[in-house]
């Protein structure tokens, strides 16, 4: 044998994806590594760009909401409800109570769906098959709730402008308690069999540490931000609809890494089913729209029986509805972290711009500085932990 | 939201930073302040560090397109700030050829956010250290997100059976995409909504 090469002629370049099941979607990595330790990542996104920002210019703003669904396909609701509140906030309306609720409600549902989902894939990045099957057992039912309101179990295109489509039917709130109450099992379960697996601990202890500078620089927001021990949450800090009227805490990490995002996102959970309960229980009795024709359309039963109802239900549907000129910013926080809208309306009824600020998109960019020195096994766990979804990284 | 303490911040701000802050406003409780381009660096900067401000976050950067202007682009700014619990908008204007200094060293969230403005826009940032396309396709040529950019694209790709790989061609409608116009010439003069007051006022 020969001397070793020295060390710059060791490194490697590999390519990763675009089709890996351990890339949650179509992530292409150029990786340069030295012997198994990354060195570089370069990730290569856009495979799912779709125009969604072109499109809603395009369309008029009734018409936009099911591109939200669209965006991140597994909390969906909640980006719908970014845009409606940019739209609100533009129009100055305010929503009605019993929507607010409902909103509410199905926001939580939405982060359990989202969390769900990403902690089990997460141990299933990391060598466990059996939390996936456990999960998504759970998010059959949670999609079942979804179907019950809006009748799509995916992109609901549920939340309107000014209030929800639909009143929820007899009996979904008490079927929806009923699960509140045994989903914790399901939870403890899942405690059992991965958190304090030795395996997950190993991969995923102090691996992907992000400390609080990193974290602010890289725009980083939810649960990455929180997991280095600042309690921000625009439900609490910010609160847009009946969030402060609701009692809920806020977990945060200690040390910044992926087991501390694990963690928190169980907890999360936990946290969700108090507001789901809660709203369940204070919901109050009334309309699901705010009463402005100049915004909603009439009523089904209206419109088939007035005349004057069915000519407002067809302009509704074909130029609906116009925005005053002017501009705004809303937020919510949705499960990955703060998804905004920035609307711009020139006074017509299509948006002049819809800029759509993604919470993965800064979390994916810090993928590089977070896997920097560590060895290529714990890139999955890393790109796991993130929490990414390309629908709403491309868009 | 609390309107006077955003207005007190504007005002803070445009007095620290007389040369490079246009005007601050305060809209549907949001502030919005325009700079001018060439300066940004030194106010994202200050936003930053100033103790009053401390806006730690840069939550967004993004392009808009009004090609009648002659700086035909905006390129907007959006900061939080976890201390102060509160949000700012900052705007600046620039052309196609007129680049705009880089942040990138200020935040590094800002590296993917101008990448995609320069991608959708054709923004140029002037000091980014990888100023590559982001979103769109290897190969890609226009910026899609412009005003003049056709909804529809130029080009289209297909698998071909008889080359047995993927080929691009110009896009072929069946139908034309149909713009309606909605700015109808029949809606007649604005002459506001009768109020009850109006109608006591007549009588």
């Amino acid at each position: 044998m020969t001397d070793l090469a020295p060390a710059e002629d060791r490194k490697f370049t590999i390519n990763f994806g675009p089709q890996h099941p351990a890339a949650h979607g179509v992530l292409r990595l150029i990786m340069e590594l030295d012997g198994e330790v990354v060195d570089r990542l370069d990730p290569h996104i856009g495979l799912l760009h779709r125009g969604t920002e072109k499109l809603i210019e395009h369309k008029t703003y009734t018409q936009a909401i099911p591109y939200f669904d669209r965006l991140d396909y597994v909390g969906t609701m909640n980006q719908e409800h970014g845009f409606c509140l940019a739209v609100e906030k533009l129009l100055g309306l305010e929503v009605p109570r019993r929507a607010q609720f409902i909103r509410v409600l199905y926001c939580e549902i939405g982060r359990i769906l989202n969390h769900l989902l990403n902690v089990t894939t997460q141990a299933l990045d990391v060598g466990a098959l059996t939390p996936p099957l456990w999960g998504f057992e759970e998010r059959e039912k949670l999609m079942i709730f979804y179907e019950r309101v809006c009748g799509a179990r995916l992109h609901a295109a549920y939340y309107r402008v000014g209030g929800v489509h639909l009143d929820m039917p007899d009996g979904l709130a008490d079927d929806i308690f009923e699960w509140t109450e045994t989903f914790p099992k399901v939870l403890d379960d899942l405690h059992n069999l991965v958190t304090e697996n030795r395996i997950f601990k190993q991969r995923n202890v102090d691996i992907g540490v992000v400390d609080r500078e990193q974290a602010l620089s890289w725009g980083m927001t939810g649960v990455m931000l929180r997991s280095t021990g600042l309690a921000w949450d625009l439900r609490r800090a910010q609160p847009y609809e009946c969030y402060n009227e609701l009692d809920f805490d806020i977990p945060i990490g200690k040390n910044g890494d992926c087991y501390d995002r694990y963690l928190m996102r169980m907890e999360e959970m936990v946290q969700s089913l108090k507001i789901m309960r809660q709203c369940l229980e204070e919901m109050p009795e009334g309309e699901v729209m705010i009463d402005d024709y100049k915004v909603t359309p009439p009523r089904r039963d209206e419109m088939k029986r007035s005349m004057e109802g069915l000519i407002h239900h067809f302009k509704m549907f074909t130029e609906g509805f116009k925005v005053p000129a002017g501009e705004a910013y809303a937020a919510v926080e949705a499960p990955k972290g703060e998804f905004g809208v920035y609307l711009v309306a020139d006074g017509t009824n299509k948006p002049y711009r819809c800029k759509i600020r993604a919470p993965g998109f800064p979390h994916l960019h810090a993928l590089d500085e977070m896997c920097r020195g560590h060895l290529l096994a714990d890139v999955s766990a890393i790109i796991g932990t993130i929490d990414i979804v390309f629908g709403e990284i491309d868009r | 939201m609390n309107d006077e303490a955003l207005i007190d911040l504007g005002e803070h701000i445009s007095s620290e930073m007389e040369q490079v802050v246009l005007e601050a406003v305060v809209v549907n409780g949001e502030l919005t302040i325009s700079a001018h381009a060439e300066h940004v660096h030194h106010l994202m900067t200050f936003l930053r560090d100033d103790p009053t401000c401390r806006f730690s976050i840069l939550v967004d950067i993004c392009g808009v397109d009004y090609p009648e202007r002659s700086k035909r682009f905006d390129v907007v700014y959006h900061l939080l700030s976890l201390h102060q619990n509160q949000r700012v908008r900052v705007k600046v204007q620039t052309d196609e050829v007129t680049s705009v200094p880089s942040i990138t060293d200020v935040f590094k969230v800002a590296n993917w956010f101008e990448r995609e403005a320069f991608d959708m826009y054709g923004i140029r940032f002037d000091g980014h250290p990888d100023l590559r396309r982001l979103l769109t396709d290897y190969g890609f040529s226009g910026h899609p997100l412009r005003k003049d950019f056709p909804l529809t694209g130029h080009m289209e790709l297909r698998y071909d059976d008889s080359v047995k790989r993927c080929v691009y061609e110009p896009v072929k409608l069946t139908q034309e995409f149909r713009n309606f116009d909605f700015l109808s010439p029949w809606e007649g003069p604005d002459y506001g909504t009768p109020t009850a007051q109006d109608g006591e006022a007549g009588e």
